[in-house]
């Protein structure tokens, strides 16, 4: 069966839609119009893909990691080296998207909400490139944790407004950039991050995305001349895995797995696995897997990473997870801490706290393999960012 | 007839505009919500909006966003909102909206759902979250139990979208006066009017204003507008800042007392 979701309400079976107050019904609107132009529009392509190319520095390589591959002593592993982006990740495929789109829209405005900080600052990135005022919105505790990103946005020009309310992290900076957009929605655009919010943006945010596994696939045909066997990334809301996954929609000999962050193990609670250990709710204006109590009051979500510290997952994960067309398990801080150093120390290439959640479950899953098989792993950012954390955990004061 | 239909009747017969007021259920705690209910019905306040506390409210600005913070540190849920309701509907028949996200409900279960929050004695609906777009899913249910649904418009409402979602209203419409969150913005009288011009136009339902609004002094200008007038966050607010004094429930009534007669023009 091929998969071509959303249909034209935003929905991927019955995850997704559009669960927002009536106030930004006519902007969704609004915006899924001009998406919908866009996307049709050769210019509008041609223009993004000159600055994927010219300003991104696309396309990022397919590295085989041999010496991974050796250690692991199973299938052959391939990265997608989406570090090597210009600011260091995969989420400025997204903002020069959608920059380009608001640029159209005639919006001079942006706000963003970020929880590394690495959509906050690929956001900012794209405003100064393109003349925009920029607001990001950032948990007070994320602020906190992610010092180096906070000062990058505002070199760039962006205001940071620290959210204190709920929780003081991702998911509350969310909330409080839709409480903005409500409230300037007719000067503003908003840039979210990942493949989660109301339709269009899981849709957009996956195509904007869809460049990593197009060029993966592409590569991987040229290199091995077949198609990979599985294909593995790390989920927050889900727009690194979307990017890579959904070009292989249709490839049944490719298997995915998403990997969520465990936390400290599910079983303690304090994890941010919705798919794996949550429930079937409404957050963020879409149907999705979510971490909350029997009320239906959203709990606060728990990772090493900031940037998969999110209760929700985006809707066309929930929807390929109840398809079975993909599968999400999960790592624990101390698994993705160990695939870090792994990665470091074997490869000399330091990955996002992030990916080395997709590199601890490649590491479990390799040496089950025999030596003709072929995985590619999402690499999706690079560690700079996530240096204070690994200093902390391994008990070194940095200067 | 629905009670809330049978409400703006009345007070058109009377030449009275409707006092709608929004309270936190579970805020400072739902024995006090329960008390204060029967007060403000007394106090002779028209329609109340129970608010469902959530985790993450969306639409809301601070004032509200904290009530439902404090709710839900006393362990509020919408279990036990309905027992409330349900325990107040014997003694009143003042009409009673349920003011909530999608999520509470959902989670709930939509059909049990609409079979409680009747049994219990609400007489409306009003999901933030919850546009025409989506709405079948839950009204699937609520409609049957003749449960009043009641929809939003906004200042960013196009007319071709207003006629839409006025063909699928009941109860009354609810205009939200700003763009913005509750309780951050004054709303524009004449924007307003305009936008309740537009409105009137397209449907006879009555046609409620909120959002922004605090004063008597504002009740008493947008009443001339409007079928109703809600007063949400200056009113939370108000609890947060008396509710622990002797007389509370006393005050509370010459505050009500104060803004309905306000309504009547
Ligand atoms: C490097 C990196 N990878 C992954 C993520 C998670 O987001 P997503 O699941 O949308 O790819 C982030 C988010 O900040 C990130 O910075």
């Amino acid at each position: 069966m091929k998969i071509n979701m959303p249909d034209n309400k935003g929905h991927f079976g019955i995850f997704g839609g559009r669960y927002v107050a009536e106030t930004l019904m006519p902007a969704l609107i609004e915006l899924e119009e001009a998406y919908r132009r866009a996307a049709r529009d050769r210019s509008f392509q041609k223009e993004f893909r000159s600055y994927l190319k010219d300003y991104a520095g696309r396309e990022t390589p397919l590295y085989f990691a041999a010496n991974l591959t050796e250690k692991f002593g199973g299938a052959r592993i391939y990265l997608k080296r989406e570090d090597l982006n210009h600011t260091g990740a995969h989420k400025i495929n997204n903002t020069l998207g959608q920059a380009l789109l608001a640029r159209r829209m005639g919006k001079k405005r942006v706000i963003a909400e970020t929880g590394a900080g690495q959509h906050g600052v690929a956001t900012a990135t794209v405003a100064a490139l393109f003349g925009m005022e920029c607001e990001v919105f950032m948990g007070a505790e994320d602020i906190r944790r992610q010092e180096p990103n906070v000062f990058r946005m505002k070199m760039l020009g962006a205001d940071v407004t620290p959210v204190t309310s709920g929780t003081a992290t991702l998911k509350d900076a969310m909330n409080e950039a839709m409480r903005q957009w409500v409230a300037r929605v007719r000067d503003t655009f908003y840039v979210i991050g990942t493949t989660a919010g109301p339709h269009p943006y899981p849709q957009m945010v996956r195509d904007f995305q869809s460049v990593i596994g197009r060029e993966a696939r592409r590569q991987i045909l040229k290199k091995e001349g077949r198609l990979p066997d599985f294909l593995v990334a790390c989920v927050g809301g889900g727009s690194n895995a979307m990017g890579l996954f959904y070009p292989f929609r249709n490839d049944p000999e490719t298997a995915m797995v998403g990997v969520e962050a465990g936390g400290k193990g599910i079983a303690t609670g304090l994890h941010a696995a919705s798919i794996s250990a949550g429930q079937v709710g409404v957050l963020h204006g879409n149907k999705t897997y979510l971490l909350q109590d029997k009320h239906g009051q959203v709990k606060d979500a728990h990772s090493i990473s900031a940037g998969l510290d999110y209760p929700g997952v985006g809707p066309e994960h929930s929807f390929f997870h109840a398809q079975g067309r993909a599968q999400y398990v999960s790592v624990t801080d101390d698994e993705a801490l160990a695939a870090f150093m792994l990665l470091t120390t074997s490869e000399g290439i330091m990955p996002a706290m992030e990916s080395a959640h997709a590199i601890a479950y490649a590491a479990k899953l390799a040496p089950t393999l025999s030596r003709d098989k072929i995985i590619v792993i999402c690499l999706s950012g690079r560690g700079d960012k996530d240096m204070g954390i690994v200093a902390e955990k391994m008990e070194v004061k940095l200067p | 007839m629905s009670r809330i239909e049978k409400k703006f009747r009345e007070l058109k017969a009377k030449g009275e505009k409707a006092l709608i007021l929004y309270l936190t259920a579970g805020d400072p705690d739902l024995e006090t919500t329960e008390k204060l209910i029967l007060t403000l019905d007394r106090a002779g306040v028209d329609i109340l909006e129970i608010g469902v506390p959530f985790s993450d409210p969306t639409a809301d600005g601070p004032v509200i966003q904290e009530a439902a913070q404090r709710s839900l540190r006393k362990g509020t849920t919408l279990t036990a909102i309905l027992k409330m309701i349900a325990r107040v509907r014997k003694v009143t028949s003042i009409p009673i909206v349920l003011f909530t996200y999608y999520n509470p409900i959902f989670v709930y279960g939509n059909e049990r759902f609409a079979g409680q929050a009747k049994k219990a004695g609400v007489d409306g609906v009003l999901v933030v979250d919850l546009p025409p777009e989506e709405a079948d899913e839950l009204r699937t249910f609520t409609d049957p139990q003749g449960i009043d649904f009641i929809t939003l418009t906004a200042p960013t409402t196009d007319d071709r979208r207003l006629e839409k979602i006025v063909r699928t209203s009941s109860g009354f419409i609810y205009y939200i006066s700003v763009t913005g969150v509750t309780g951050t913005k004054e709303p524009e009288a004449e924007a307003a009017a305009r936008d309740l011009r537009r409105i009137r136009k397209a449907t006879d339902l009555p046609v409620a204003v909120g959002f922004g609004i605090s004063t008597a002094a504002q009740v008493r200008k947008f009443a001339a507008l409007a079928d109703g007038v809600v007063i949400g966050s200056a009113f939370v607010k108000w609890i947060s800042l008396h509710c622990q004094e002797q007389d509370f429930l006393k005050q509370a009534a010459a505050y009500a007392r104060e803004l309905k007669e306000a309504t009547v023009l």
